[in-house]
């Protein structure tokens, strides 16, 4: 069986210490240590303020690559060239990426930032997709891409829980991967390690 | 083997004379399947989560038009070549802080190496990149 997980679940409680909005506050705290000749003090604040919009962008580059991985595949479903099972394959994994959004988009509002939102038009390499092989080779490299992308934020967030959040993210698209692969016929999982 | 042993010391010393930060030759087979890993954000011809890389080499930072960049990336005093990338590319956020390029980097010299080599040729490719 499996249990459906909240990958998130760590930042529930997230809004009461790390909390962007909240900085006004926090600022102000700041210049009260400022004045009271306490510069050490008001850094503090500084550096956490600066550790929550690193941490907003990075979560908001994600968002804007889940958003547009959503629209992708919303491509390969409609272009008439993926056949069942495929076709479902395709549709499910949308529906991943969806979840992904949703968490990354709430999480960035819990730390007070604004998340972006999904374009209006998206460029994709349309006129080189003219097979099933083709849709599935497409969204292989952007799954790929997408485990590459997630590697290189983890080590980079100030949060710990969204460094975890963010592996766990990662290990779907890991998953995704590898069964495109399998779909076209290539050695689904052909290394030890992702890089 | 006393003429191995000399050659040796010859390799080694220019191997040490390598000024630290000197670009290694690049292999661009390689990297181009190293490039996969920006494949989540970027393409050559087209702008996605991160800027079209056609044109890249000799472009200012931040200078796609149309693209909406970070501050940090807008303002940043950067023209892209060998060098300004390999440093760009080891730690992004540590060149340049402040850019919403959330990745890591690429810790391998050689890996950095082998991509740049890559990038200069695809970037500048009359069939990804007409003009
Ligand atoms: C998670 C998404 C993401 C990944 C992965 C990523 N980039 Fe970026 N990249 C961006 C974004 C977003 C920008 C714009 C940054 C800004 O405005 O601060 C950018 C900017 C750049 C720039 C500056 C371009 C310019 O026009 O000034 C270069 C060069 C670059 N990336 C190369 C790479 C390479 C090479 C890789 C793979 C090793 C890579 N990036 C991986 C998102 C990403």
């Amino acid at each position: 069986m499996i249990v459906r997980i909240n990958p998130f679940s760590a930042l529930q409680d997230l809004g009461r210490r790390r909390f962007l909005a909240g900085t006004g506050a926090t600022l102000s705290a700041a210049a009260v240590a400022l004045m009271a000749g306490r510069p050490a003090l008001a850094a503090g604040q500084g550096s956490k303020h600066d550790d929550l919009e690193t941490d907003v962008r990075i979560l908001n580059t994600a968002l804007g690559a889940e958003l547009e991985a959503i629209a992708a595949y919303a491509v390969g479903a409609g272009s008439g060239l993926l056949q069942k099972p495929v076709l479902d394959l395709a549709v499910q994994f949308q529906g991943h990426h969806k979840e992904h959004a949703a968490v990354l988009a709430k999480t960035i509002r819990k730390l007070g930032g604004t998340p972006v939102e999904a374009r209006e038009h998206y460029q994709f390499p349309t006129d080189g997709l003219k097979t099933q092989n083709d849709v599935l080779g497409f969204a292989a490299g952007l799954e790929r891409g997408a485990v590459s992308a997630y590697l290189g934020a983890v080590p980079l967030f100030r949060g710990r829980e969204l460094a975890s959040a963010a592996a766990s993210i990662l290990g779907d698209e890991a998953m995704h991967w590898a069964i495109l692969r399998q779909a076209l016929g290539q050695d689904p999982v052909p290394t030890a390690f992702m890089s | 083997m006393k003429h191995r042993a000399a050659t040796a010391v010859l390799v080694l010393a220019a191997l040490v004379s390598l000024p630290a930060g000197a670009i290694v030759p690049g292999d661009p087979v390689r990297g181009e399947a190293i490039y996969a890993r920006c494949q989540a954000c970027h393409a050559l011809g087209y702008d996605r989560t991160g800027p079209k890389h056609c044109g890249l080499f000799g472009r200012r930072a931040g200078g796609v038009p149309g693209f909406r960049y970070s501050p940090a990336m807008a303002q940043a005093d950067v023209v892209w070549d060998a060098n300004t990338l390999d440093r760009f590319l080891a730690n992004p956020t540590g060149m340049i802080p402040g850019t919403a390029m959330g990745y890591a980097g690429i810790a391998d010299r050689q890996e950095r190496a082998d991509l740049i080599a890559w990038l200069r040729q695809a970037s500048a490719s009359p069939i990804e990149c007409p003009p």
